[in-house]
């Protein structure tokens, strides 16, 4: 049975969490028991069409023409649909918060970039009418070396994937190919390490595969409206993402969902719903677009590849003194949402570990595979893998238990992170003491009675000179800022009239901040923790704002 | 296309649909009938979620030939509660959060169902084999098997007037 252990979260909320811990009913368990939930196909409708793509053969290759002369004349056909009668055919998902360049048309133009692309659509009285018109289409292409692995495709002479970023990486800003993270000096605290150890991590690209295949129905309704009921994660999303692509006011739009069979990410990448709209708005009849199970597993977007290198110095005597990762996240053909993924992971890295010096860079890379997405905290779980991997190959090349090797470098309340922030309700420590007592996993007495809320703080707060070129940047590419406000938890020698670099996360609005602390040498070890009591935090902190890696600070 | 008119029973009712030469029994289920419990997910046979009884046994609706089942009695999800008393199955399913996403339960209480009208006192075993061609993505088989053999055992391993009715 769970167990909940709210102490240590009592300073978290001001809330009493009554609610966390006790068994609620699901408000549509009934419906699912009963065989009555309506998922979007459950849905009649008279006069139903069907639609089905044309999807390309090839990974990358130049359109030169097509003929859907046959096809349109196949019999049930009612109409066949070109790139050209997309009103808006080009988008990327999150330009609805203004992130990213307009890269993926909904049914390829010139090119085509990745196997299984849509090409062309076809309306039709059943599916089977609909599949033997497809048939009938003839598309004249030159195939075009394609590319499948992240840094192949970022070498110079590789084939240009997706001209909208004709460098192969995703462009934050307009200005950077990655995502930067600078703390400290890993260098020098490699030169001093006892061992360092470098590995190399990757991962395939997973699919969902949800019981319930990707779709949706859309229908006229008599408001001059289109009724779309669909199986998307993101109901609005989805609905802003159709209105752009078909340049309408997204009034005219009434999407029902939000019962969804089975999403797991897959299901936020409005794949079916402009076409069925489309297919509605040019038939005036309703139209379903339903990935069929093939489709699905080969041409819904998966989870995307990813590769990781890790380097690390490590002390005799546990301590993780520096981290260096470089990270590949392999966005397919178009970036959907893999922009976010390389975010979420250098927002992650370097793990919860307090190590004084950390150097990361994050890149999202295009190659001729299918567009990735979301799935289940992509951006994080590919990296949590390689990194507790390298926390287990660590512990055992200095011969420490990899249990007490997670306690003693875990994040203690107090402890600045190589974001610049410090450290608060940490609970790493006691996670991994109830893990090894539930496993019966033995660990010594010292690690059994240490814990988050001491020993954080004091040196361990303290950021450190971090390596600039000289104009005050972190690498290339980054201006020098002032790095976000912070609380110190104790008095601070005065300024020095040094630049401050700051961690590459974007959108961090520079404001006012309290007396930097003191410029140190790059520090060879994180001190130990100080297994005392650590001085009463100044103020209560019910209701504080907290940094959000996505919006900034946000309110609890 | 010529249409055949094929008669079944389903939940105990008469029922005739027109079909399509080929047309599999989840269709006529779906679009013919409006019985929309059953669903697709795969067209091959693999996942289970269009698991219905036929005469009592489990069956692929989606690889099931519709005209095959004339004169046959049909039992969905939809059937299983008798108005508004629920089937010790689905009343078990509730109190074992036996479903998240719900598109695979129909099929699954179909397979359970047909397992517990010819084996009342199942193992742990027996219900895990029952429920082999039933993939849950949502990764409940461990509620859903608890849930099953719950409901066994409530029932007192004896059949009930409910499966009666429900057998046609």
């Amino acid at each position: 049975m769970l167990e909940f252990r709210k102490e240590y979260f009592k300073d978290e909320r001001d809330d009493r969490l009554n609610e966390v811990g006790q068994p609620r009913q699901r408000q549509d368990m009934l419906g699912h028991v009963t065989g009555r939930t309506r998922y979007f196909d459950d849905h009649a409708f008279e006069g139903l069409l069907h639609l089905k793509v044309l999807r390309s053969q090839h990974p990358h290759a130049r359109l030169r023409s097509i003929d859907v002369s046959a096809a349109e004349r196949s019999a049930g056909v009612k109409r066949v649909i070109r790139a050209a009668d997309v009103p808006v055919n080009k988008n990327t998902l999150l330009s609805l918060i203004g992130f990213g360049k307009d890269d993926e048309p909904l049914l390829a133009v010139d090119k085509v970039r990745y196997k299984g692309e849509p090409i062309v659509a076809v309306v039709a009285e059943s599916e089977a009418a609909a599949y033997a018109a497809l048939a009938k289409i003839r598309v004249d292409c030159d195939p075009l070396p394609a590319v499948f692995d992240v840094e192949d495709a970022i070498k110079s002479g590789a084939p240009v994937v997706n001209e909208t970023y004709p460098a192969n990486t995703f462009e934050y800003h307009e200005k950077y190919n990655h995502q930067k993270l600078r703390f400290g000096d890993v260098e020098r605290a490699f030169a001093s390490a006892d061992f360092v150890l470098e590995e190399r991590y990757q991962m395939s690209p997973i699919e969902h595969a949800p019981t319930e295949t990707n779709g949706s129905i859309a229908a006229p309704e008599t408001n001059d409206r289109f009724v779309v009921h669909t199986c998307t994660q993101a109901l609005f999303f989805s609905l802003g993402t159709a209105a752009k692509l078909l340049d309408l006011p997204s009034n005219r739009l009434h999407f029902i969902g939000g019962t969804v069979g089975g999403g797991f990410g897959g299901k936020v990448d409005s794949l079916t719903e402009p076409l069925s709209i489309l297919g509605a708005m040019l038939t005036g009849r309703p139209v379903r677009y339903v990935l069929g199970r093939e489709e699905e597993m080969l041409y819904g977007c998966p989870r995307g590849a990813e590769r990781h290198y890790i380097k690390d110095g490590v002390m005799r005597d546990g301590r993780i003194v520096a981290r260096k990762v470089t990270s590949y996240f392999d966005a397919g053909a178009y970036t959907r949402l893999s922009s976010y993924g390389a975010v979420k992971c250098i927002a992650h890295l370097p793990g919860p570990y307090t190590i004084p010096n950390v150097h990361a860079d994050s890149y999202c890379v295009f190659t001729n595979r299918t567009p990735a997405t979301a799935m289940r905290g992509f951006g994080i779980t590919g990296v949590d893998f390689a990194l507790e991997v390298q926390m287990d190959k660590l512990a055992h090349k200095v011969g420490m238990d990899p249990m007490e090797f997670r306690i003693l470098n875990a994040y203690r309340d107090g402890d600045m992170k190589a974001h610049r922030r410090e450290a608060h309700n940490c609970a790493l420590i006691e996670c991994v003491q109830v893990a090894a007592e539930k496993a019966g996993w033995p660990i010594r007495d010292e690690f059994r009675r240490m814990n988050s809320l001491t020993g954080g703080g004091g040196e361990r707060a303290v950021i450190p000179a971090t390596a600039t070129d000289e104009v005050g940047r972190i690498g290339t590419g980054r201006p020098a800022s002032t790095p976000p406000p912070r609380a110190p938890a104790m008095p601070i020698a005065p300024p020095p009239r040094v630049p401050q670099p700051v961690a590459a996360q974007p959108r961090v609005a520079p404001a006012p901040r309290p007396a930097p602390p003191a410029p140190a040498p790059a520090p060879a070890a994180a001190p130990p923790p100080r297994e005392q009591p650590k001085p009463a935090a100044p103020g209560p902190q019910h209701g504080a704002t907290r940094f959000s890696s996505v919006f900034g600070t946000r309110r609890r | 296309m010529a249409k055949t008119p094929v008669q079944f029973r389903l939940n105990g009712a008469d029922k005739a649909v027109f079909v399509d030469g080929g047309e599999n029994l989840l269709n006529a289920l779906r679009r013919g009938v409006g019985d929309m419990s059953a669903k697709f997910g795969c067209g091959q046979g693999t996942c289970g979620v269009c698991t219905v009884l036929v005469d009592g046994e489990p069956q692929l609706a989606c690889l099931t030939l519709a005209e095959t089942c004339a004169g046959r009695a049909i039992e969905t999800a939809l059937g299983l509660s008798d108005g508004p008393n629920l089937h010790p199955l689905q009343t078990a399913f509730m109190e074992h959060f036996a479903a998240q996403c719900g598109f695979c339960t129909s099929g699954m209480l179909m397979a359970a169902k047909a397992l517990l009208d010819r084996n009342p006192s199942p193992t742990r075993e027996d219900v895990a084999e029952a429920i082999s061609g039933n993939i849950c993505r949502c990764t409940g088989y461990e509620p859903i098997i608890n849930a099953i053999l719950d409901a066994a055992s409530k029932r007192g391993g004896q059949p009930s007037g409910e499966q009666g009715r429900a057998r046609i």
